[in-house]
């Protein structure tokens, strides 16, 4: 009888281990949204107040007077991105075909890796790569060496993402191509990737979502600018750039507007996010 | 149970060799005049190490549905896609022999895969229409991507294409309409109507109605006895009834060797080998 | 059935006809050009480690192992140690790895084992904003919230209880090498989490029904089937943590004080390698001074290839292609 209670005893325990183990994991998740939401709050709080018309669309007052924007770093991101985008994407889409429709077993195999590796090095060394390839070449900081240091980012990336995604267009629409007699390129092209290409669109925007949020690339890069540039030869301004010059800055006046970018920067960067999952979303429901 | 079966010669034209002991060597006797549309000569695939398939030799007639029934994994689908190049998508196979299409042997090493494959074409079991292109543009893409570029002509030929497979008067007011939209059945014929539109001389079908329901199946049989007429028609089916139903000759493949070829309606009443009459009433499949 | 209708021989001979006839050059330059633009990668590898080795080949030649070793760093006087730097880069990102792994380990056996199918998804939709939430943001918050809150409340309270060991002790700035440790422990959640759901999903089910057929309980099963099966590819995900924790370069410079020294304190303000290129590479105004800070990014450069080959190298023995998706 002592050992039926035992046994029972004994199974109330475990079964009660199991119902703690699951409390402390759900706090421990709560733990890591915490910050999230804490960073939210504090974004909306002290950012909100100061985005205003003349957030967007002037440039910094100097030293000391207040008011002022940054229009010129929200265009000026967007320049970047540009270029980024002209280095990053035929790069990275075409070396994705590449893994997903030719090479060999072994091959493409360290090609990934050496991929995945590289996307683990810190972007602040791609500013120092292109500082010395760049700036120094050109003895001057400019939004092309921006351009390139955040092009130099997204290659692997979308190159892994764009592989992943051709590799889901099933073989029957390559086989059935190559039995009309298309040639191998066209169906490819015409074919393969043309029913990839939301797939290809969104790893594009996944990659674009990650570099506009970089600064230490463009610290010696792009290097910023407070004024109004047009000639990408020339240093340009881009928001994280101008967020961080303002938070290490002494002034009030700028800590309101370094939240303001703060914000701007987030919801630009959700809203693609967002544009994403919508793509995505639609995929799924007409596969199911 | 018995011995390996000796190959007894089925009635041999005065034209044709003696077949040798020890191979699948068969022949088309009952076609008389006109030329083979294939003329398949000591065919063997490796996938590999493996052997897919054994020493074929048959020729498959002209402008007649030849069927090719097997037990699965015996082969038909290697052969079959052996006839324009396709089972070359698979790394590392290899073939020894050769294949003679209008006399001309298919791997000779100047021929380009891709010409071979606009003169046939072939169908697949599942349907794959494009998802991204519409009934017109999917019926069209074989043309369009090969560079024809006549508008009249293409206008021409979709409506064709659908007419030869049995679907313009379904489609021909939603022709801007998903490829996908249409029902499995009508989907596979598109696929037939996109093949038929480079306008080849044979469609290798390979199982296109194991996918679809008896009514659809029923329709696809019907339109291969049609397609017989302009095209030389070889499918390859695992559904015995259906190759009694639909073909002119069979082929009984096992073990990727040709055990017997013959018309259908002997092989199916009064086949020669003891094997092709084992797997035809049933005793191993 | 409708006749059908018969092509005449004259419209099959013109189809062939109209056909561009095939020439393989097409597929011949589609296939080289994919393959150079795939290549692009090795040679981005050759090029990152060509840069940094040509810039910092003078003071390498002329300073040696000694720059590694020394812990005065002074431009102006031209003394370059990168000790400092490579105590604080390891410092804060072992204090962030022992705050970000339990912590994420746990959510994610929570993710995958514990927690009711409803919550899962917005779990991991939040988390997945938290990582797309840059560094300098994060800096930002750290600067003017977290700094304050930890100087006001939760280092003194830490003093209180443990000013008794060195790493406690010493004067409160705000700024400090746990602050450090802290962000860059937010900063590396999620791409552990996420990574460790996946080395976790990647377990075979039938690791977890022969442990519930033998009648243990959740968390019995998660501890003796899944965990123990998947420890290799976990420890890749703590491993692949901590380069991104070596390199983690906005949010630290913003809140650990940027002092090149060396203290037991983990209140002391710190530098990090990041952080010091990030701070004086625009200020640098001598060759030397540029080129000590090229050596710095070799150093970087070195340890953050060493610790992503080794993560790469676990989670591929345990199978795992989902790397890269983790990593965004």
């Amino acid at each position: 009888m002592k050992s039926k209670r035992r046994l029972r005893n004994n199974h109330l325990w475990r079964r009660t281990k199991s119902a703690l183990a699951s409390i402390v994991a759900f706090v421990c998740a709560l733990l890591v949204i915490a910050p999230l939401a804490l960073v939210l709050f504090h974004l909306l709080r002290s950012g909100a107040s100061a985005v205003n018309w003349s957030f967007f669309t002037e440039l910094p007052k100097p030293v000391g007077v207040a008011g002022g924007g940054m229009a010129n770093a929200i265009a000026g991101s967007f320049e970047l991105l540009g270029l980024a985008a002209v280095v990053g994407v035929p790069v990275g889409v075409f070396g994705g075909v590449y893994l997903a429709e030719y090479g060999t077993v072994r091959g493409n195999w360290l090609l990934r890796f050496v991929a995945d590796v590289l996307n683990g090095v810190p972007s602040i060394i791609w500013g120092v790569v292109v500082y010395g390839l760049v700036v120094l070449c050109f003895k001057g900081f400019s939004a092309y060496a921006g351009g390139l240091a955040l092009g130099f980012i997204m290659i692997p990336l979308i190159m892994r993402t764009t592989e992943e995604v051709l590799l889901l267009v099933p073989a029957g629409y390559r086989e059935a191509s190559l039995a009309l007699g298309i040639s191998r390129w066209k169906t490819i092209v015409h074919i393969v990737m043309k029913t990839a290409l939301k797939g290809i669109v969104t790893a594009v925007l996944l990659a674009l979502a990650r570099v506009a949020g970089e600064t230490a690339p463009l610290l010696f890069t792009a290097f910023g600018n407070r004024f109004w540039n047009h000639n990408l030869s020339e240093p340009i301004a881009a928001l994280p750039l101008q967020i961080f010059s303002y938070a290490i800055s002494p002034y009030d006046d700028w800590h309101r507007q370094a939240w303001a970018g703060a914000l701007v920067l987030v919801v630009m960067i959700f809203l693609i996010n967002l544009v994403v999952r919508f793509l995505t979303r639609e995929r799924i429901a007409k596969v199911l | 149970m018995e011995s390996a079966a000796t190959i007894d010669p089925p009635m041999i034209s005065p034209v044709s060799p003696p077949p040798q002991r020890g191979t699948s060597h068969v022949q088309t006797s009952e076609v008389a005049s006109e030329r083979p549309a294939f003329e398949v000569e000591r065919l063997s695939i490796f996938y590999g190490d493996k052997k897919a398939i054994d020493d074929v030799s048959v020729g498959i007639p002209s402008k007649k549905i030849t069927a090719i029934i097997g037990p699965s994994g015996c082969g038909k689908s290697s052969f079959l896609r052996s006839l324009n190049r396709m089972h070359e998508l698979v790394p590392n196979t290899r073939i020894e022999g050769k294949v003679l299409f209008a006399g001309e042997d298919i791997y000779a090493p100047h021929v380009d895969p891709v010409v071979i494959r606009r003169r046939i074409g072939m169908v697949f079991q599942k349907s794959n229409p494009f998802p991204t292109m519409s009934i017109a543009e999917n019926v069209l893409v074989g043309l369009k991507l090969n560079g024809v570029r006549d508008r009249a002509f293409l206008r021409e030929r979709l409506e064709q294409s659908l007419r030869m497979a049995a679907l313009w008067d379904e489609v021909k007011d939603d022709l801007h309409k998903p490829g996908v939209s249409l029902s499995g059945g009508q989907q596979q014929r598109l696929c037939i109507a996109r093949a038929i539109a480079v306008e080849p001389e044979v469609l290798l079908m390979d199982e296109p109605a194991s996918a679809l329901d008896p009514i659809a199946t029923a329709k696809i049989e019907e339109l291969i006895h049609e397609l017989s007429a302009n095209y030389t028609v070889v499918i390859v089916t695992h559904n015995m009834q259906q190759a009694g139903r639909c073909s002119d000759y069979t082929a009984f493949l096992y073990l990727g060797r040709l055990i017997e070829f013959g018309s259908t309606t002997k092989i199916f009443s009064n086949p020669t080998e003891r094997k092709t009459e084992d797997y035809i009433t049933g005793r191993f499949g | 059935m409708p006749i059908v209708a018969t092509p005449e021989p004259s419209v099959v001979r013109s189809t062939i006809d109209r056909m561009a006839p095939p020439s393989g050059v097409g597929d011949k330059v589609f296939k080289w050009l994919t393959l150079v633009m795939a290549l692009a990668v090795v040679a981005l590898v050759f090029l990152v480690g060509w840069q940094l080795a040509r810039g910092s080949s003078p003071v390498i030649q002329r300073f040696g192992f000694h720059f590694l070793a020394t812990s005065t760093w002074d431009p102006v006087a031209e003394q370059f140690g990168a000790l400092p730097f490579i105590y604080g880069t390891a410092v804060s990102s072992l204090i962030a790895l022992v705050i970000a792994v339990p912590l994420s380990i746990a959510t994610a056996v929570y993710l995958t084992e514990l927690a009711p199918l409803w919550i899962r998804q917005p779990i991991i939709s939040l988390i997945e904003m938290l990582a797309a939430i840059p560094s300098v943001i994060l800096g930002l918050w750290g600067i003017f919230v977290m700094i304050p809150w930890l100087r006001a409340y939760a280092f003194p309270v830490l003093k209180h209880l443990f000013s008794w060991t060195p790493l406690f002790s010493g004067p409160i700035y705000g700024v400090s090498m746990l602050a450090g440790g802290i962000i860059i422990a937010v900063m590396i959640l999620p791409i552990i989490t996420s990574v460790s759901r996946e080395i976790l999903r990647s377990v075979p089910n039938l690791q977890r029904e022969a442990a519930y057929a033998l009648g243990a309980t959740r968390w019995e099963v998660t501890r003796i089937a899944v965990l123990s099966y998947a420890k290799k590819g976990l420890f890749g995900a703590v491993i692949l943590g901590l380069g991104r924790a070596l390199g983690e370069t906005m949010a630290v410079t913003m809140v650990i004080g940027n002092t090149p020294q060396i203290r037991a304190s983990l209140f002391a303000p710190g530098y990090t390698l990041a952080s010091v290129i990030a701070n004086e590479f625009t200020e640098a105004t001598t060759d030397v001074y540029l080129q000590a800070l090229f050596e710095i990014g070799l150093v970087l450069f070195g340890i953050t290839i060493l610790a992503n080959l080794l993560a790469q190298l676990l989670l591929k023995m345990m199978g795992s292609t989902m790397t890269t998706r983790a990593v965004q």
